[in-house]
């Protein structure tokens, strides 16, 4: 169950994240990595508490310490107000729009989607592509998530196990441990 | 309540100003607007294990703030331009407990001599109010050195031929250098420049309480999780052990109440979002270069000068691709080796000066570093097939190393903070509008030495090399944004000793204003080519220290 969009929007979602970051010749790709679930989350970050914009710390316990990341840290006021803004839009009322109206994430990903057609998880590879590039403005944002879908913090929700890190031998977090002195000079 | 002072602003500047105040026994509250996220709230000596190595939250989610939904800015490059072209983040240092020390790498440069006395070293530039200081380096080294001392500072005396004298020892030695900056620490040697080890406040050893640095690599705009950058961290911390001071995190000070020659005290939104005031015996201003003047106009102060002389480091960034290399950039503090030979005065130098037409030309410090993280690298690797392998060979990170010159930025009248006429802050209030745009001075100094840096890179061993700049200007194609990248802001309340030609004294204090004392950069007269923390820094306990008639301390072994 998706956590904000609806079933045929996060279809939708994966079939795009897949095409943009396909499995291939080994490497993981959005659907290993679970990168439509990133982004699911990420506009349903209020349906939790507290919300899930900043993950928490210091550590996540894959390098060893206390597993903190999933923790996720409360929002004052002014940050409420900044991610319903961001996520959620302004939807008229007077406190979001003190310099106008804002589009929020999530109209943008019902617009975005609802372009791409319902039957896009089903068009071949080509006509995806085409369709994905025929909104610039909507593609670039999908294609800025999916980044951080794929190498972001798995407490986030995509990144899934640390496949993306893992592919690219990136370690991610790595305090408390650090590197050594010799991982910093040496070639 | 009236305090004996109200610092506003917890960054570098106002730290500065609460550690050597309340050591001189004052009571001192500091009004942040932004949020806690440095130190534990009930042990204030601890880190409060928010900072984390974690991408999403610092780069994509704004965690150390400003939010530009909330806080904007307005940009444009002239005022030709019309109101503004661009709304958002503009030179947004961290609103956040710490300031822009929480997301700093840490390199804290003294200037030279030569910096306090541009003017009278190399001469007037057209268009430019190139002055000297009205103090100079001999009267700010007992400052460098205490707050050196203070914060904890990593560096090899004499590494640095071109350094200015020095009454004793850093601190502590440097850290380990990064790998790449090794080679290119090597070719430029081969070239015949001088790199050395960075000046950095990240403990190479436990220092003060703090533990060393163990190489996480999340340095440039990540907070440190556990407290080895000792900018600010060390001068709150030791500032909260006197007992004396409150600081208070999301209180917004709205205006400087100013009755004849005299502040009375400051009006504020606490974090309850009720409006109040507070009386206190003097003002201290540490919003930095952008919003200290910001908050001064809001108080409906006037100076011609005010705001202008905006200055920002002109960023001249070389970048070399190294195919068979894997250098590793993400291990490490963000930069181990920089180098002054940009600043010197050389044949070619006044060659190219002549050339440009100019009297002179003078560049800045050159960082060596590698760059990105995997997001970052990411979002500029292609989509579809082949993503993945692009990144497993990483040509755009691993393989990638850079120069990027801080160069000395000119200070011109037409570049300025000012209210702006339309955007507001989430709380209502007109926010700072940004008017840059580089000089022929700048372009011309970048162009000179981006040719010397690109041969640095050829010379160990680079594939290709790119010639950018921040902000971007046409003839490089890319990175063409003309809004400035770097954080290193200046000169909006330039300091002097004549009221007409100066918003402030030599001690910080606004001309015509009793007890209200500018303790950040935006004193800065000229910019110089170095990092300005350490600079404003010791400007700012020489100003504390003048208010509280006291003397820096004597050098004391740092335990």
């Amino acid at each position: 169950m998706p956590i904000w969009l609806t079933e045929l929007e996060y279809a939708t979602l994966r079939a795009a994240c897949a095409r943009m970051m396909p499995s291939d010749q080994g490497a993981p790709g959005a659907e290993e990595a679970g990168v439509a679930d990133y982004i699911d989350g990420f506009l349903g970050a209020f349906s939790f508490d507290p919300p899930r914009i900043w993950a928490g710390g210091p550590t996540s316990g894959r390098q060893g310490g206390e597993a903190r990341f999933g923790s996720f840290i409360a929002l004052a006021p002014l940050d409420e107000l900044a991610w319903r803004m961001r996520i959620e839009g302004s939807q008229g009322r007077p406190e979001r729009e003190f310099n106008g109206p804002v589009i929020g994430l999530q109209q943008r990903y019902r617009a975005g989607l609802a372009a791409l057609g319902e039957d896009f998880a089903d068009a071949d590879m080509a006509d995806q592509r085409h369709r994905l590039e025929a909104d610039e403005e909507f593609c670039a944002l999908l294609w800025e998530h999916c980044c951080e879908g794929m190498y972001g913090a798995p407490e986030y929700g995509g990144n899934r196990g640390g496949v993306g890190w893992a592919y690219i031998d990136y370690e991610g977090d790595v305090q408390p441990r650090g590197y050594s002195d010799a991982e910093v000079s040496g070639p | 309540m009236t305090a004996d002072a109200v610092i506003i602003g917890s960054g570098p500047g106002g730290a500065t100003a609460a550690e050597v105040l309340t050591r001189a026994g004052w009571s001192v509250v500091v009004m942040e607007k932004g949020r806690n996220h440095l130190l534990d709230p009930d042990d204030l000596t601890r880190p409060s294990g928010d900072y984390s190595n974690d991408e999403i939250k610092f780069i994509s989610r704004h965690f150390l703030g400003p939010d530009p939904l909330i806080e904007p800015r307005a940009f444009r490059r002239s005022a030709d331009e019309g109101e503004h072209t661009h709304v958002g983040e503009v030179n947004s240092i961290p609103t956040t407990v710490g300031g822009g020390g929480t997301h700093a790498d840490g390199k804290v440069p003294r200037f030279r001599e030569e910096d306090f006395r541009l003017r009278s070293v190399l001469g007037p530039q057209d268009g430019a109010l190139v002055d000297d200081w009205p103090l100079d380096y001999e009267g700010l080294e007992p400052y460098y050195a205490e707050v050196e001392r203070v914060v904890g500072v990593a560096g090899r005396a004499g590494a640095n031929p071109f350094a200015a004298w020095r009454s004793g020892p850093f601190p502590m030695p440097p850290g380990p250098p990064m790998y790449g900056a090794v080679l290119s620490s090597a070719a430029a040697e081969r070239m015949g420049l001088h790199p050395y080890e960075a000046p950095t406040a990240a403990n190479s050893v436990a220092y003060d309480g703090r533990p060393a640095c163990n190489n996480c690599g999340f340095c440039a705009f990540f907070g440190c999780p556990i407290h080895a950058k000792g900018d600010p961290v060390a001068l709150l911390t030791r500032a909260m052990a006197t007992g004396r001071v409150e600081l208070r995190p999301e209180t917004y000070v709205s205006r400087i109440v100013v009755e004849g020659r005299k502040a009375t005290g400051v009006e504020y939104i606490g974090r309850d979002g009720v409006a109040r005031t507070m009386s206190a015996r003097v003002v201290i201003v540490a919003g930095g270069a952008v919003e200290t003047p910001r908050i001064l106009l809001l108080s409906g102060l006037e100076h011609p000068l005010l705001g202008r002389t905006l200055m920002v480091h002109f960023q001249t960034i070389v970048v070399g691709h190294f195919p068979d290399k894997r250098l590793h950039p993400h291990k490490g503090r963000a930069v181990t080796h920089v180098h002054d030979d940009a600043m010197i005065q050389d044949d070619a130098a006044r060659r190219a000066a002549a050339d440009a037409g100019l009297p002179w030309i003078r560049g800045g410090m050159v960082e060596h570093s590698g760059g990105g993280l995997p997001i970052m690298e990411a979002r500029h690797t292609p989509w579809g097939s082949r993503h993945g392998q692009a990144m497993r060979e990483s040509n755009l990170r691993e393989r990638m190393w850079a120069f990027i010159m801080q160069g000395e930025d000119l200070p011109y009248l037409t570049n300025t903070v000012d209210l702006s006429p339309s955007v507001r802050d989430a709380r209502g209030f007109p926010v700072a509008r940004v008017t840059y745009e580089p000089g022929h001075h700048e372009l011309a100094a970048s162009k000179h030495h981006g040719k010397i840096l690109q041969s640095v890179l050829e010379e160990m061993g680079a594939e290709w090399v790119m010639h950018t700049s921040s902000p971007g200007v046409s003839y490089h194609g890319v990175g063409a944004t003309p809004v400035p990248d770097s954080r290193h802001v200046m000169g909006t309340a330039r300091m002097g000793d004549d009221p007409a030609t100066s918003v402030v004294d030599r001690w910080g204090r606004v001309h015509g204003l009793d007890n209200v004392v500018v303790a950040d950069s935006s004193v800065f007269v000229t910019s110089s080519g170095y990092g300005p923390t350490l600079t404003l820094v010791a400007l700012a306990a020489r100003a504390a220290h003048h208010l509280a008639g006291t003397s820096p301390e004597a050098r004391r072994d740092p335990g």
